[in-house]
């Protein structure tokens, strides 16, 4: 299978000359006057505030950047000599959306499809299809189903893709950004190896240094102008520019920010939240048939009958995570960890009133639940976000308005409407605003923001509704430093208030951060 | 994971390992020869010919007209309209005034209900047993229709799915907004609006994204070569002549039999 075929095959070289980048229409540009001479072979990372120009940096060397008018570009940039745009095929280039890198159904097709583009004799094809396949570690046959892969395995899958091809320069923009942490580790080992074996040149934009520090042997820091801050060797940039990169938010090896100190663990807080015996399952039954039963169940409720366990009838579906006994307390933290698959995220929406249990049942107390039934699955959208704040690993699965101040306000108006609050208070509103450091946007339109931004507005717009217990699915995964000190004392500050955190987490600092007691699914 | 569970079985069967050109044109021939049919003779010999092939195949007829049932119950009903209003003759059956049902018009509604149906099978029983892949494959190679088109289209295919799945997050992602209270009519197209808003700037974004992709692969950059060859085998010639089969003999048996007419007839 691994007949690999000979072919001459060395890095390429990449010059940037005074090279710049102004996106019309903003005020700053996004690279300015960058000058660098990257050698044929050598292993680069760069580095830079978020929107600083990095990515775009890469889509330009990779001739895949959007410029319609030309007017963007300033100054040189070649590989080998040769404009970006004439040299595709020797450029590989891999973002971090392990979803939209993966083109075709069939592992053995989608690593292929770039041989067939580059129009190489069929006969050559399967062979190069199955050195790629193993050089990435991806042991799976050819007609495997890719959207079967978990996160990691796409993104190794879509690096035998590229390599396939033989490219001379390998452009990886945040390349572990959507993938766990064993995944992360997997694909580095992966692009160590084959970038070794091909002698490929190799520039990667990243902001878990520690993760690439071994990998690459120089750093280029952007500064917020987009032009160089430093380039130079990766111990002494990573020594040089530590501040620098502290303060840009990048997380450099041995550091943790510093956060406001969360309360001591206490075992006999009041408890908000208890599960006995408790399976949870994606699989659920129709919409039409749980707005009925959710129906009987508080007709029943509100007769003060006993409200039926199998009232949604969902006791056939497979569970996820099975048999879980948990108590949730006011002001303490609760971290759900597990590997991948293991049901975490299942059974966060389950607490959340948002799934159906498959067994067992899950019922608020007293001091939450108030006037409301004590399973949380019966509860209407308004008594739902007065009580229980879930967080979602999507930021923008949870936008609803066309601005971030209208955002906000949202939760409390439809509580209001429904008798379930007292309204808009302006004064939580422009304090969150304040604290999460939306202030100067609070008129753009979420969609817009940048990736920290988009993080922190989700977590504000439920916590305008003060809910006492909040729930947050992987919320500080691939967020830079900075916004991870902004969200761990914002979740301090509210343990502080009496609300309980609920969190699926890898994060160990974060754990650590929050003092959370720790819950192992799958252990 | 398919569509339907139906066509993971369908796709082993011996329709299924067929090459999806020799299918496409076998159904393309069956349709073509009904379209252009009109009398219930044809329709209906062809409808008998399809069901008995797919269960040489190892399906079951009814099963499959049942998991189709929108389509079997248009036909009824365009039938049933047939029927109603067709002005033909014959033994009078129903008088309800300006309403007449004669045998007539009874005969008339079967033929449009069975040549709906028989129209209808061939596409689908290829939709349900043929991998899509496959069927780029020769709608590229064998057929020459444009690859770009062809590829982007079977890229595209593989985000309908992940388009299925966002929708059921969104939904339990906007109840923990407190979205989705209102009951009323226009409450409900308000939310359904909303949640189809935010699936669309997701799947314009992921588009993109996945568009690049395939452009940093060098797609579209000139000429291209195949991975595969689209295989031929005995089972083609078996299904090409089944295909053939019911084509060419329901419009003979039924011009023997002095009933066939033209759709211009």
């Amino acid at each position: 299978m691994s007949s690999h075929v000979a072919v001459e095959q060395r890095g390429a070289e990449v010059v940037l000359t005074d090279f710049g980048w102004h996106y019309p229409g903003r005020e700053q540009p996004s690279l300015s006057a960058v000058s660098a001479r990257i050698r044929p072979g050598e292993r680069v990372m760069l580095l830079g505030p978020s929107g600083a120009g990095k990515s775009t940096l890469l889509q330009a060397m990779a001739g895949v950047e959007q410029d319609p008018d030309g007017e963007s570009r300033s100054g040189d940039l070649t590989v080998n000599g040769l404009d970006p745009r004439d040299a595709r095929g020797s450029v590989g280039f891999m973002h971090q959306d392990p979803e939209t890198q993966v083109i075709l159904a069939r592992v053995g097709d989608d690593v292929a499809f770039g041989l067939e583009n580059l129009a190489v004799p069929r006969e050559q094809i399967w062979p190069r299809v199955g050195a790629a396949l193993a050089e990435v570690g991806l042991d799976l046959p050819l007609d495997h189903s890719t959207t079967a892969l978990s996160g990691g395995q796409k993104q190794r899958l879509a690096l035998a893709g590229t390599m396939a091809m033989h490219p001379q320069l390998l452009l990886l923009d945040e390349p572990t950004a959507s993938v766990d942490e064993q995944g992360a580790v997997e694909l580095r080992d992966a692009v160590d190896r084959v970038v070794a074996m091909a002698g490929t040149t190799l520039i990667v934009v990243e902001h878990r240094v520690g993760l690439w520090e071994s990998v690459v042997d120089r750093v280029i820091v952007l500064d917020d102008h987009g032009s160089i801050a430093f380039d130079g060797p990766t111990k002494d940039v990573l020594v040089d520019a530590r501040e620098l990169l502290q303060k840009q938010g990048t997380w450099v090896p041995d550091w943790t920010p510093h956060t406001r100190p969360a309360p001591a663990r206490d075992a006999q807080a009041a408890p908000l939240l208890e599960t006995r015996g408790l399976a949870a399952s994606r699989t659920q039954p129709n919409s039409r048939v749980v707005a009925r039963r959710r129906r009987r169940g508080r007709k029943a409720w509100a007769k003060g009958r006993p409200v039926e366990t199998d009232v949604f009838g969902n006791g056939n579906a497979i569970p996820a995570a099975a048999n879980i006994n948990l108590t949730v307390r006011a002001g303490q933290a609760l971290a759900i960890t597990g590997q991948n698959g293991a049901g975490k995220s299942t059974l966060a929406l389950t607490l959340a009133g948002l799934l159906l249990p498959c067994a067992g049942t899950v019922l608020a107390t007293e001091a939450l639940a108030g006037d409301a039934p004590a399973d949380p699955s019966l509860w209407e959208g308004s008594e739902l976000i007065t009580r229980i704040g879930s967080v979602f690993q999507h930021p923008e699965h949870q936008f609803l308005c066309s601005t971030v101040r209208a955002e906000l306000e949202y939760g409390p108006l439809q509580a209001a409407r429904h008798g379930a609050g007292p309204g808009v208070n302006e004064e939580r509103i422009d304090s969150l605003l304040r604290r999460l450091d939306l202030e100067d946007i609070a008129d753009a339109n979420p969609f817009t923001l940048s990736g920290g931004q988009k993080r922190r507005l989700s977590v504000a717009t439920v916590l305008a509704s003060a809910p006492e217990v909040l729930i947050l699915d992987e919320p500080t995964f691939g967020q830079d430093a900075e916004t991870w000190r902004e969200l761990v004392t914002m979740l301090v500050e509210e343990m502080e208030r009496g609300t309980a955190v609920v969190a699926v987490t890898h994060d160990r600092e974060l754990i650590k951060a929050l003092n959370a007691v720790e819950m192992r699914l799958g252990a | 994971m398919s569509v339907t569970t139906i066509g993971d079985t369908a796709r082993f069967s011996p329709v299924g390992r067929s090459n999806a050109v020799v299918k496409l044109l076998g159904a393309l021939l069956i349709t073509a020869v009904l379209v252009v049919s009109a009398d219930p003779v044809t329709s209906g010999i062809a409808l008998l010919g399809q069901l008995i092939l797919l269960s040489a195949a190892g399906q079951k007829p009814l099963r499959l007209l049942l998991t189709l049932w929108p389509i079997t119950v248009a036909a009824l009903i365009s039938g049933w309209g047939t029927a109603m209003l067709s002005p033909e003759g014959g033994t009078v059956l129903l008088n309800l005034g300006w309403i007449t049902v004669t045998t007539g018009s009874l005969a008339a509604g079967a033929a449009i209900a069975l040549r709906g149906l028989a129209i209808a099978l061939p596409g689908i029983t290829v939709l349900l047993t043929t991998d899509p892949t496959d069927l780029a494959d020769g709608l590229a190679q064998t057929l020459r229709l444009p690859e770009r088109f062809v590829l982007a289209s079977l890229a595209a295919l593989r985000l309908v799915e992940v388009m299925v799945k966002e929708w059921s997050v969104l939904a339990s992602a906007r109840r923990a907004r407190g979205a989705g209270n209102d009951r009323g009519p226009v409450g409900m197209t308000k939310e359904f609006g909303g949640q189809a808003f935010t699936l669309l700037v997701q799947s314009l974004r992921r588009a993109t994204r996945l568009a690049m992709t395939m452009e940093a692969r060098g797609f579209g950059a000139g000429k291209r070569t195949w991975a595969r060859v689209p295989s031929y085998s005995r089972v083609d010639l078996y299904t090409g002549g089944a295909a053939v089969l019911i084509a060419v003999g329901a419009i003979a048996v039924s011009m023997l039999m002095g009933t066939h007419r033209f759709i211009w007839q």
